[in-house]
């Protein structure tokens, strides 16, 4: 299961940062940011519920870049 | 410029104003320090916090920390030697904060400009209900429903037109300038452009699954794939920070230690000094963000051309190829049989070309479509009658009364007839009437206009081989190889034997190389995919060819293929000129600071310079248009 979600990251250096980031959380199994198109692609593990994983990806992404939005 | 970038731009002329005044004012000791920190603070808070935070979150090899290390520790010395010249980590924090802004609006900037260049989405879709035009999302639009293009206006989804006569411009999606003209029946394609006159049109597809839908989803999605190229910069640039930051911690503490073994004065400040020089260079911005950019531009300035390209990793491969295999139908032919010449006839040449095509006026095959084609008129069917065909071999009729045969060698051997062999490329077809020769027609396909050409292109933009592949018969294909030029050809294969043929290329030729299939990715899928690149032509509204091919020609005109390869050539240029540029002038920015020659000054130039001239050399890969 493939989604996309619009994204506000200011440099590509945290864009490729918050790409690390998101590949990390659990239920993520790939993920690429799109820093031009202001995009992330995550792909989801079997089963895992998109909202929660989300919401991890997102603040595990502040973690690394304060600024990061994800527009779940 | 949004709120964010208004902020900073604020910022930083204040900073910059206070800068300047403070100059003149002759404050000495712990004022001229509170003084000189407020623009400071205004302009680098932010940095500072962030820094700060990322110690917190084990983050220290970030560029905020890196610029926070850098300017507290030049302002750290300036208190410890007294000097009280805190100018200079000010200016260090200014630039650094200007780069970055310079960066955020120039980015922002192209990506708007890009994306409009691709804007072919349509905003809404005429429905008319009542009598009346309601502009409704077209996302709303039931397949089957009447939507109503008037002239100006984006054809929003797929269809038929229903009524109405216009001229459409497709350039958005295909590069073609020429207008195309439609009328009731014809099949139109979402993102075109109706310029002249009212169509009601039946949608035969929904939004999403429209040809403009695909398109915007497939160039959107093309910079998330990501290139060899981007992932050695991110590698590279994940090693880079610690790498110098390891470096000035170096620089700091072993040269003073070895002067203070060897008996002379340690010199800490001179040394801790050219280890902050360190820090500033330390940021690898110029790099990251360069390369997609330069990727992304690459690509929206293929897809303004009609070159849909799937990835940045496809616009990589592309760009080393060496070897073009074409598939010959529908690629450097138009797939469009044609009659080409009529030989021995002992009768009138229209009129052989009337019973001929009178007696094949029941076959779909496109020979007999080639000559009705040639017959020009309408067909009369009650003139025809008892018609047989005889699978593989040809057709029976009787036209007029007479007994019509036409058809291959063997079908005029089983009737008796001594037809005359001909040595013309192409498919024979053989008539006799009432049972006597009455001389044969030559049908052959048709070369497309730009083909040797294209081949011509290919040559001059350095590929070094060109190969044709063709189901078709080997006299057939060796006259097309020839008039074209192609370098080498392969007849007679079938489907299967094309991919089989294709993986011995690829295995004969070396690593380094690679090797493009073209074809017009309607049977031969399973060869664009084993190809190192796949190129599909001609795919408006092509679902089959888009999802198979790495790239995609929305137009059939060979000559894109070279087009294709000239783009991804100049855009990998300036990826590598970047690379190289980037990575060399902090080498010897790097150098130089080891050495001391270089100041924070000259540094934080460098870095922003840098910068600056690799954004505005990615944005070079949008000018694709006159290659």
């Amino acid at each position: 299961m493939k989604k996309s979600y619009n994204i506000e990251v200011d440099c590509a250096a945290c864009a490729n940062k918050m790409e690390a980031a998101a590949c990390k959380t659990e239920g993520v199994k790939a993920c690429t940011v799109n820093f031009m198109m202001q995009k992330m692609i995550v792909e989801f593990e079997d089963g895992a519920d998109r909202d929660s994983v989300m919401k991890n990806v997102r603040s595990n992404c502040r973690k690394v870049e304060r600024d990061a939005e994800v527009f779940i | 410029m949004n709120r964010k970038q208004r902020i900073m731009l604020i910022r930083i002329v204040l900073s910059a104003l206070l800068m300047i005044i403070l100059n003149f004012i002759p404050a000495e000791g712990a004022l001229r320090f509170i003084l000189y920190l407020i623009p400071y603070l205004i302009v680098g808070y932010d940095i500072l916090l962030k820094a700060a935070r990322g110690i917190i979150n084990g983050q220290v090899f970030d560029e905020c920390f890196l610029m926070a290390t850098a300017t507290v520790g030049a302002i750290a010395l300036a208190i410890y030697e007294k000097s009280g010249d805190y100018t200079e980590a000010i200016a260090v924090m200014l630039f650094y904060q200007i780069g970055e802004f310079f960066q955020s609006y120039a980015v922002g900037k192209s990506r708007r400009n890009i994306t409009q260049l691709m804007d072919i989405r349509p905003d809404y879709a005429n429905v008319e209900k009542d009598g009346k035009l309601v502009k409704t999302d077209p996302d709303d639009v039931e397949t089957g429903s009447i939507i109503i293009v008037q002239p100006g206006e984006k054809v929003p989804i797929d269809g038929i037109v229903a009524e109405g006569e216009s001229s459409l411009n497709t350039s958005a999606l295909t590069g073609e300038s020429l207008p195309r003209e439609v009328r009731s029946g014809d099949e139109i394609i979402s993102g075109s452009i109706n310029m002249t006159g009212v169509l009601k049109v039946r949608t035969t597809k929904e939004f999403g699954e429209s040809t403009v839908s695909k398109i915007i989803d497939l160039v959107e999605n093309a910079s998330s794939r990501k290139s060899k190229s981007e992932d050695f910069i991110s590698k590279f640039a994940r090693i880079y920070t610690p790498a110098v930051c390891l470096g000035a911690l170096a620089l700091a503490l072993l040269p003073p230690v070895v002067r203070i073994i060897i008996g002379m004065a340690p010199a800490w400040e001179s040394w801790i000094y050219r280890a902050l020089t360190f820090l500033v260079i330390s940021c690898p911005c110029a790099l990251v963000i360069s390369i997609p950019l330069s990727f992304f531009a690459g690509i929206g300035g293929a897809s303004n051309q009609g070159v849909l390209v799937k990835g940045s990793n496809y616009l990589e491969t592309l760009s080393k190829t060496k070897i073009v295999v074409f598939d010959k139908t529908g690629t450097l032919t138009q797939g469009v049989f044609e009659v080409d010449a009529i030989h021995h006839s002992t009768m009138e040449n229209e009129k052989l070309i009337e019973y001929a095509a009178l007696a094949e006026s029941a076959s779909s095959h496109p020979i007999s479509k080639s000559l009705q084609k040639a017959y020009g008129k309408e067909i009369d069917r009650t003139r025809v009658s008892e018609i047989e065909e005889i699978s593989g071999n040809g057709v029976k009729a009787t036209v007029d009364g007479h007994l019509v045969a036409c058809g291959n060698e063997k079908l005029m051997a089983s009737l008796g007839v001594k037809a005359i062999p001909c040595h013309s490329a192409g498919t024979i077809i053989h008539v006799a009437i009432d049972g006597e020769y009455r001389g044969h027609i030559v049908i052959s396909d048709i070369i497309k206009p730009h083909a040797a050409e294209a081949i011509k292109e290919l040559r001059k933009s350095g590929i070094n081989k060109t190969i044709m592949l063709t189901g078709d018969r080997e006299k057939a294909a060796a006259k097309v190889a020839q008039t074209l030029k192609v370098d080498d050809y392969y007849a007679e294969l079938l489907p299967s034997d094309k991919v089989d043929k294709v993986e011995e290329l690829l295995r004969k030729k070396s690593e380094k190389e690679k090797l493009a299939f073209v074809g017009d990715g309607i049977n031969d899928a399973p060869v664009l995919s084993r190809a190192d690149i796949g190129i599909a032509m001609g795919a408006m509204g092509s679902d089959a060819a888009i999802e198979a091919a790495d790239v995609v020609l929305m137009d059939d005109d060979p000559l894109k293929i070279a087009k294709a390869i000239k783009i991804s050539r100049k855009c990998l240029k300036i990826v590598y000129e970047n690379i190289i540029f980037a990575i060399g002038i902090k080498a010897i920015c790097l150098l130089l600071g080891a050495l001391g020659i270089a100041s924070m000054w000259l540094a934080i130039f460098a870095d922003v310079g840098v910068m600056i001239i690799a954004v505005l050399n990615a944005i070079r890969a949008l000018f694709v248009k006159k290659l």
